[in-house]
């Protein structure tokens, strides 16, 4: 890495102080270098400081499993676009300029991100050429979004997606904190990464407070975090099942997502987790009687999931319509920034547990599932291998869960502190940012979900497809509208 | 086709018994707030401090727990010095009047009434929802979803998420309402022909939940539209929201009249 940056760990505090102020050229050029020295931008923001805007940079190198932070101030109320020499942060910047009213000069493609008023569609005219605008109520139970569609016949040109209908304000109401609501804020920055987010953030707290979580309490927090991923990706399975009008492996899915749920719910009586990580720990311990029942049923339900799986794969009707459908090109995922099932499924080898890994994960490792083709049925697929290896990994981890209390005393954090921290949930990377200032307070808190690299590679996934396909690919993908919207 | 077969009888008939049979909850479930005024030192409020959406009231021998606002998340239990608070295992928890959800020592949880008797012959045995979703955090729907599958199967009742608002009976609306949907929201209501019903499931959509107060949000969907049956929980567990639909409908009281007729 440029040596002006910063290497830090996954969860690892430094004094802000060490934090380096760089000059423009320099993180503009530690930015825009990244993508062809195999770095790749996991945050990008900006910190309002007397006067001005702090831009900070944090890059990882996933192959190396290193982690690099860096800033700028900015003068003015303007700085240089690096979008068209580093794309994935595209929508960083325009989340800088919506949110610090910094403009990215020379941005190709400046737009609100979660602004829903002033939103200038891109526009296909032509003979024959029409548009489709569905949302943001959608057909089925799901978050809202707006998605229009440049269409030729059946064949989509161009989807645009804009977002911001489920923004409710969690990061500004984040800053100024820890306080009695923020653990809740997290737990619901997207109610189905529950154990995700919870998790990004108690790194960071204890990394600021200088806590270190007994050894039982990691076990069990990656035992819910793989619960977590075991449950969503079943649930997936099933749901592109029956969106190719599989009903069977639809049915036994969405029957298995609910048991794996049950699971996390006998752990912590909350099916999505809730209350289970605390900062310091967690909130609930098992007895041997409990891990007998989870193993139980996790045996029993792993059995089933892979019954309904194996129809997946030799039907041929099902793989017909996967194959070759919402193809991403492995050079559009890395161009993105891609992260998590997506950018597994362009054979990129990116998993925070394997490359950053923190907590229980340092020991236990996990191979990192990928396959080639980019497309529905390597999102499906991926998703597949991980469920079994989530399985072996749980398994594993009831047989030998290390003894001891499962939870330490976590302070406030302490003033002056730099933290990040990154959690392969069950999309993808989640990457939380603080700094606290004075009397420990969050100066500056970033969440990026791994849904917001992701929302552009399902518009580029769409390219070329016939408009049908969407809910398919959407499904794929299985992006978080209120993890992105905040 | 034979493998299909042969899968669908390994994997066998998973629907559950409820409402005939009672419903299987963890033994770790955070249901209705059990509340021992009694135990309360005096002038201690711990529970009141400790609350992250301010649902609940101490006066000197008097606990009250707002579950609209309530997200059944233990901070009040671990606060309180005495185990004043603890949580018990009653699932229903659904109301049909805003006030009906704070539930005060001494009281029993609320239980939705049904509808009234018109509403109820148009809706008792077929009943057309859309969902809206608007601002939270995709728990609630996530657990309305989860009643489509084979376990609860919903369609047994004659309950039916739709797709378009011109075909449905009501409303089913999670979130807090945010600045962005209420536009939305308001016309999905407008497209639904009358008479209709409104059902506001989960802490955001009663009160806003964990975001309450923001300006972003407006603290739920009766800021907007009037509600019919208010479902607590954050999210509620699929068979709390599976009680307070039948509830409304009626359906719960003819299976317990039947049920209580020797055969």
């Amino acid at each position: 890495m440029s040596a002006e940056l910063l290497p830090i760990h996954n969860g690892r505090a430094s004094e802000a102080t060490r934090l380096p102020d760089l000059s423009w050229a320099e993180l503009a050029a530690a930015v825009e270098s990244a993508p062809g020295r195999g770095w790749r931008v996991s945050s990008l923001f900006g910190v309002p400081e007397e006067g001005r805007v702090r831009l900070v940079a944090l890059l990882a190198h996933d192959e190396e499993g290193q982690l690099a932070i860096g800033s700028v101030g900015v003068e003015g109320n303007a700085f240089q676009s690096m979008t068209s020499r580093c794309p994935e942060v595209h929508l960083f910047e325009r989340e800088i300029f919506e949110q610090c009213g910094v403009r990215p000069e020379g941005h190709p493609w400046l737009k609100p991100v979660r602004n829903i008023r002033d939103v200038d569609y891109f526009r296909v005219e032509g003979e024959e050429v029409h548009e489709v605008a569905v949302g943001p109520v959608h057909a089925g139970v799901i978050e809202p979004g707006h998605f229009r569609f440049q269409c030729h016949g059946e064949q989509v040109m161009h989807l645009e997606i804009a977002l911001g209908y489920q923004h409710r304000g969690v990061e500004r109401a984040l800053r100024g904190g820890p306080d009695k609501r923020t653990i809740h804020y997290m737990e619901t920055l997207a109610g189905d990464t529950t154990v995700g987010h919870a998790t990004a953030y108690c790194q960071v707290l204890e990394g600021l407070a200088g806590c270190r979580p007994p050894a039982r309490a990691q076990a069990l927090r990656a035992v819910a975090l793989e619960l977590e991923r075991l449950a969503n990706h079943t649930g997936d399975l099933g749901a592109l099942a029956g969106d190719v009008g599989f009903l069977p492996a639809a049915a036994f899915c969405g029957r298995l997502r609910g048991d794996f749920l049950n699971l996390t719910a006998l752990l912590c009586g909350s099916r999505f987790g809730r209350g289970m990580v605390r900062p310091g720990g967690v909130g609930f311990d098992v007895d041997a009687a409990r891990v007998a029942e989870m193993k139980k049923r996790l045996a029993a339900a792993a059995g089933d999931v892979e019954g309904a799986a194996e129809l997946l794969w030799t039907t041929a009707s099902v793989q017909a319509r996967f194959e070759e459908t919402g193809a991403v090109p492995e050079s559009v995922a890395r161009e993105l920034g891609l992260v998590g099932v997506a950018a597994r499924a362009c054979g990129l080898r990116r998993d925070a547990r394997k490359n950053h890994p923190a907590g229980i994960y340092q020991f236990a490792h996990i191979p990192i599932s990928t396959w080639p083709t980019g497309d529905v049925f390597a999102r499906a697929y991926v998703r597949w291998m991980e469920i079994q290896r989530s399985v072996a990994f749980i398994s594993e981890q009831l047989e030998q869960l290390p003894a001891g209390p499962v939870r330490a005393k976590c302070g406030e954090p302490r003033p002056g502190r730099m933290c990040a921290s990154l959690v392969e949930g069950w999309r993808g990377e989640i990457c939380h940012v603080a700094l606290s200032g004075e009397g420990g307070k969050l100066r500056a808190y970033k969440v990026v979900d791994p849904s917001f690299h992701n929302w552009s590679g399902l518009a580029m996934a769409l390219r070329d497809q016939q408009i049908s396909d969407f809910p398919l690919c959407n499904k794929s993908f299985n992006l978080s509208y209120c993890g992105f919207d905040l | 086709m034979l493998k299909i077969l042969l899968e669908r009888m390994r994997q066998g008939q998973r629907t559950s018994g409820y409402p005939d049979d009672a419903p299987v909850l963890p033994d770790r479930f955070r249901g209705a707030p059990v509340l021992a005024p009694e135990k309360c030192p005096e002038g201690c409020g711990e529970c009141v401090q400790a609350c992250p959406t301010d649902a609940i009231a101490a006066e000197p021998g008097k606990l009250s727990v707002d579950l609209g606002r309530c997200l059944f998340c233990t901070d009040c239990m671990q606060a309180c010095p005495e185990g004043a608070i603890s949580f018990g295992d009653e699932y229903r928890l659904a109301a049909r009047q805003r006030a009906d959800l704070i539930l005060r020592s001494g009281e029993a949880a609320p239980r939705a009434a049904a509808l009234e008797a018109r509403l109820r012959s148009m809706f008792g045995r077929s009943l057309k929802l859309r969902q809206v979703s608007a601002g939270g955090c995709n728990g609630c729907e996530s657990d309305v979803n989860v009643l489509g599958t084979v376990v609860f199967d919903l369609a047994r009742f004659g309950i039916q998420m739709v797709a378009s608002p011109r075909h449905a009976d009501g409303l089913l609306i999670t979130g807090p309402v945010t600045q962005n949907m209420k536009l939305a929201l308001r016309k999905t209501y407008d497209a639904v022909p009358p008479p209709k019903i409104v059902i506001a499931v989960g802490a955001c959509a009663i009160s806003g939940g964990p975001f309450v107060g923001h300006p972003e949000a407006n603290d739920g969907a009766d800021s907007v539209v009037p509600v019919d049956l208010y479902i607590p929980g954050c999210p509620p567990h699929p068979f709390t929201i599976l009680d307070g639909l039948l509830s409304l409908l009626g359906r719960l009281d003819e299976k317990r009249q039947r049920g209580a007729q020797p055969a």
